[in-house]
C-alpha cells in the first residue's frame, strides 16, 4: 500500500521535472548564454539538494517498478513481495548513499 | 435417464455489459505491456544518462552548452536523448492518464486534463526532437569561450 503511493508520488514528480528539463534544454537552441545561465541555477546548493531529491525519485520510482514487474510474472515474487519491498529500498541506499557523497560533493565542495 | 444420455446444453450467459465505447478492444492492455516494456528500458537509458552526466568529471559542475554540444556531436547521444524523450514522455503521459482516470471524476474535468495532458506530451515531444535535430554547436556569432574546442577549426 505504502509502496502504491510511493509510486504514484515520485511518478508525478518525475514526469513534471521531465517536462522543465526539456524546456531548459531548449535553451541550447536560443543561445549559449541563455542555456549556461539557466542551467547554472542547478549548481545552486538549494536546487543540488532538488536534484537530489529528484534522483532518489527516479531510483525508488525504477525499482519498485521492477518489483512489481516481478511479482506479476512470477509466484515467487508474489509469495515473498514483502521481501522484495526490503530489497527495493535496500538497493536504493546502496546507490543512494555513493551517489548523494559525490554529488554533494560537486554541489557544496565546488570539487 | 442419465445426465449422459441427454446432455442438456449449458445455460446461456447473458451478454456482458457494454464497454464505455471510447477506447478499443485492448486499448488497455497494450497501455499495460507498454508500462512494463518501456519502464526497464528507460531504468537503463536514465540511469545511465544521470551517472554521465552527474558522475562523471565534475558532475553538475561540467554542464553547460559546451558540454552538450560535444555530446551530442556524436549520433549516439543523439538517438539516446530522443529514445530517453520518447519513451519517458509517453511512459509519464500514461501515468498521469491513469491518474486522471483515477481521481478526476466528473466528466468535464477528466477531458479537460486529459486534453492538457495530451498538449504537454506531443508539444514536449516535438520540441524535445526539434532541439536535438536542428541543434548548431557552433552558432554564428556566438562568444567562442561557450563553444565546445571542435568549433575553432571551422
Amino acid at each position: 500500500m505504502w509502496m502504491w503511493v510511493v509510486h504514484r508520488v515520485t511518478g508525478v514528480a518525475i514526469f513534471f521535472f521531465l517536462l522543465v528539463h526539456v524546456l531548459d534544454t531548449s535553451l541550447v537552441r536560443v543561445s549559449p548564454e541563455a542555456y549556461n545561465e539557466v542551467i547554472g541555477s542547478y549548481k545552486t546548493p538549494i536546487y543540488g539538494l532538488v536534484e537530489a531529491g529528484l534522483v532518489a525519485a527516479i531510483l525508488l520510482h525504477a525499482f519498485n517498478g521492477l518489483r512489481i514487474i516481478a511479482v506479476d510474472n512470477s509466484t515467487w515474487a508474489l509469495r515473498h513481495q514483502r521481501q522484495l519491498v526490503w530489497a527495493v529500498w535496500i538497493l536504493f541506499a546502496v546507490l543512494m548513499l555513493p551517489f548523494l557523497w559525490r554529488h554533494l560533493g560537486h554541489v557544496f565542495g565546488g570539487a | 435417464m442419465t445426465a449422459a444420455s441427454s446432455p442438456r446444453p449449458a445455460p446461456s450467459l447473458k451478454e456482458p455489459r457494454a464497454r464505455s465505447g471510447r477506447l478499443r478492444p485492448g486499448a488497455e492492455q497494450w497501455s499495460w505491456r507498454f508500462m512494463r516494456i518501456s519502464g526497464p528500458l528507460l531504468i537503463v537509458l536514465i540511469l545511465t544518462h544521470l551517472f554521465i552526466n552527474l558522475l562523471t568529471g565534475d558532475g553538475v559542475n561540467q554542464i553547460d552548452f559546451a558540454f552538450v554540444a560535444g555530446k551530442w556531436a556524436a549520433w549516439y547521444w543523439q538517438v539516446w536523448d530522443l529514445a530517453m524523450l520518447l519513451l519517458a514522455m509517453l511512459h509519464g503521459g500514461n501515468g498521469m492518464r491513469l491518474l486522471i482516470n483515477d481521481y478526476a471524476h466528473t466528466p468535464w474535468l477528466r477531458k479537460l486534463l486529459h486534453g492538457a495532458l495530451g498538449v504537454a506530451v506531443v508539444g514536449t515531444i516535438v520540441l524535445g526532437a526539434l532541439v536535438i535535430f536542428t541543434f548548431d554547436p557552433c552558432p554564428a556569432g556566438a562568444d567562442p569561450s561557450l563553444l565546445p574546442s571542435f568549433c575553432e577549426d571551422i
